[in-house]
């Protein structure tokens, strides 16, 4: 038997020696050549997918136009399945075995805590197109001088809520005339501050919270919550979900919930996500930073065309930060002549890039949240868009809108009062 | 209480039917080639992921997409006997004792494999099959999909057949003498590998079946290949190995325990109290509540 064994092995190891050697030969450093981005993300994900392939058309469009500095830009993909250890040993090759310049990492909070350390050890700015836990920002305030290589591209889950709550406002309590609201949101490190910040802002706008659920992510079965939350008689259910999607949606459609649903859902800013729920996602309302047809600044509809005639769907929502953080790191390099960490961060924390979701600026070292994007009507308002036959339609702010308010039949509004 | 009372009751009753049929398939393997599947899950994923693919994003209709997915559920459960498990049980490098452990580590990565296909092929996110039947109906005073009414009665028409076929037909029989003394069967001349295929074809489209009810039900993700697994292992263990009778009653046991916990504890520790049940059962009873071994 143990004859057999080494008969098999033999072939394997020589396979595996032939290819580590040619791996060897294959990975020259011509470090001076290229600028080199190196970009983390799940490709296995309806969200992570658009990572790279947002971030690969934009460094094709900017070496098209002469690249940086007399440089193209070179992208380096990684797969971490979403798992910190993973994403750690990614980010180490990137830096240490690729020589890559900057990281464009993850959309998982824990995935971009686990690697924010590691910008620190290893001197490489990272900046995250997706996670929105605002520990991420905090840290950099109390470790500046080590943390300050990593970046915030993405809204703090505190920002997100109050966005929902702004759209709230107008269109719960100024159209509908709703006055109560469940939030359900996934246990995870993002929707802790973003819970927090729902049971603090809904108040404020006439909404009273009458309970808070935390969904664990494993559920399958949603039927007990959306029981125990209809008993609870609510106008609405204010969502925080992102890891979980297809199932609470599709049982929410099976188990006709007169309820509607309003808040963060990650998973339907996707195009697929129509599909994906069999057309199940009908009228529920997400928050979002960018939607397909909406103009939020004359860089978006252009990427979106883009995006589509080259993979065949839209960009899910980080495809459009991880696109914009390609542009905004290749100014940095630019303005900084060099592709120096510190003088890039330096660089970074100064931009004023008009991007694909709005006007990107970066708050100041001596915030409570450094690094974290600016969000407010002259940089990022967000938008409040609804799934109606097939299609993300934008309902707020008004000036972008392109429809109106639309239930399915199982809705009842009102029925609480 | 009365509406929690009458919820717990009709929705416990469609998920343990739906465990039921999925572990009986897996407690006749069992009982009759010693063979422990532990690629069970990756199966019935496969089923509900090609169900979807065929109803839903090729848009042949719930029907096809269904049948489509039996298909699949039956064709991955063939291959999976002759690609992994026949050649484990014929091997002459491999001693006799040693063959159980070599095929419960050869079905544990075949359903590794299956899942990361899966995963790479349609993505990770979870995948729900239009059902066949939509729309609701109020049975005392609880809004209940008609689709788990639907989901109860095809699980226990499956198992009714199932039944007739082994205790009515001269093949089942066969099956069933062969999963109680597997030398007296062949010393009556049957080929005891015949068996084994018609265990393994039986299987397949238990584990297709199963597959869509729980695509239209609640739905899978990749991630389910793994809780589907343990939930089938421990429904068997708890009914007691190889008895698919016990594995009936082990399933409502284990169905009700976690719609319990789920409405009246918390949605988080669903599946706690039904492994804890198990441990103590493994202390107690080891042999399972109608265990032969």
């Amino acid at each position: 038997m143990i004859k057999s064994q080494r008969r098999v092995f033999a072939p394997i190891a020589l396979a595996a020696g032939v290819s580590l050697s040619a791996l060897a030969l294959a990975t020259p450093s011509h470090a001076e050549d290229t600028i080199k981005i190196g970009v983390i993300a799940e490709a296995q994900a309806v969200a992570g997918s658009s990572i790279p392939q947002a971030a690969q058309l934009a460094a094709d469009e900017i070496n098209a136009a002469g690249g940086v500095n007399g440089k193209k830009i070179e992208i380096f993909t990684y797969d971490d399945h979403s798992k910190a250890p993973e994403a750690v040993l990614a980010f180490q090759r990137a830096v240490n075995q690729d020589h890559v310049n900057a990281v464009i990492a993850s959309y998982i909070s824990e995935v971009v805590l686990a690697l924010e350390p590691w910008t620190g050890r290893l001197k490489t700015v990272m900046v995250t197109p997706g996670a929105a836990s605002d520990v991420i920002t905090q840290n950099i305030a109390k470790d500046y001088d080590n943390l300050k290589y990593t970046f915030h591209g993405y809204s703090t889950s505190t920002s997100i809520a109050d966005a929902t709550c702004d759209a709230a406002k107008d269109l719960l309590v100024g159209q509908l005339h709703m006055k109560s609201a469940v939030v359900m949101s996934e246990d995870a490190a993002w929707t802790t501050p973003l819970d927090a910040e729902y049971l603090n802002c809904l108040p404020k706008i006439g909404i009273n919270v009458v309970d808070h659920i935390r969904v664990s992510p494993d559920t399958t079965d949603f039927t007990p919550i959306f029981n125990k939350i209809e008993g609870e008689k609510p106008d609405v259910i204010i969502t925080g979900i992102s890891h979980v999607g297809v199932q609470p949606t599709v049982q929410w459609k099976q188990q006709e919930v007169p309820i509607p649903m309003f808040g963060v859902s990650s998973q339907a800013t996707n195009s697929s996500f129509w599909n994906d729920t069999t057309g199940a996602v009908e009228g529920v309302l997400y928050q979002a930073f960018s939607g397909p047809g909406v103009a939020v600044t004359p860089k978006t509809l252009p990427f979106v065309t883009a995006f589509n005639k080259r993979y065949g769907n839209n960009p899910s929502y980080c495809g459009y930060t991880a696109y914009d953080e390609v542009y905004y790191i290749a100014d940095a390099i630019k303005r900084a002549g060099s592709t120096d960490s510190d003088k890039l961060v330096d660089a970074l924390e100064k931009t004023n890039w008009t991007g694909t979701v709005g006007q990107i600026q970066f708050k100041g070292k001596d915030s409570p949240n450094p690094h974290a994007l600016k969000i407010g009507p002259t940089t990022i308002s967000g938008l409040m868009l609804q799934w109606q036959d097939g299609k993300q339609v934008n309902l707020w702010p008004t000036n972008v809108a392109n429809g109106k308010l639309k239930f399915p039949a199982f809705i009842k509004l009102g029925s609480a009062n | 209480m009365g509406a929690v009372f009458w919820q717990i009751l009709i929705d416990g009753f469609a998920i343990s039917s739906l465990y039921a049929l999925g572990a009986t398939g897996f407690a006749l393997i069992f009982g009759v080639s010693g063979v422990l599947n532990l690629s069970h899950g990756a199966l019935m994923v496969a089923a509900v992921v090609a169900a979807w693919a065929a109803g839903d994003q090729l848009h042949a209709g719930p029907y096809a997409g269904a049948a489509i997915g039996i298909a699949i559920g039956f064709g991955a459960s063939l291959l999976t006997y002759f690609m992994v498990v026949r050649p484990l049980q014929q091997s002459r490098k491999i001693r006799e004792e040693e063959k159980e452990i070599f095929i419960l580590t050869a079905t544990l990565l075949w359903g590794v494999m299956i899942q990361e296909l899966i995963a790479y092929l349609y993505t990770d996110n979870a995948k729900t099959v239009s059902p066949i039947v939509q729309g609701v109906v109020m049975i005392a005073g609880v809004r209940t999909p008609t689709n788990e009414i639907f989901t109860a009665i095809v699980c226990w028409l499956v198992i009714a057949v199932l039944w007739l076929l082994v205790n009515r037909t001269r093949a089942g029989k066969a099956v069933l003498a062969a999963s109680m003394n597997p030398r007296g069967v062949t010393l009556l001349g049957t080929e005891l590998s015949q068996i084994y295929i018609a265990v393994w074809a039986i299987y397949g489209l238990l584990v297709g079946i199963a597959g869509v009810l729980l695509g239209m039900f609640l739905g899978v993700s990749s991630y389910s290949v793994g809780p589907l697994t343990a939930s089938a292992f421990s429904i068997v263990v708890l009914g007691g190995l190889g008895s698919v009778s016990g594995a009936l009653i082990a399933a409502y046991v284990v169905g009700y325990l976690e719609t319990i916990t789920a409405y009246l504890i918390s949605p988080a520790y669903r599946t706690i109290p039904a492994l804890l049940l198990l441990v103590a059962v493994m202390y107690v009873r080891p042999r399972g509540l109608l265990g032969r071994r």
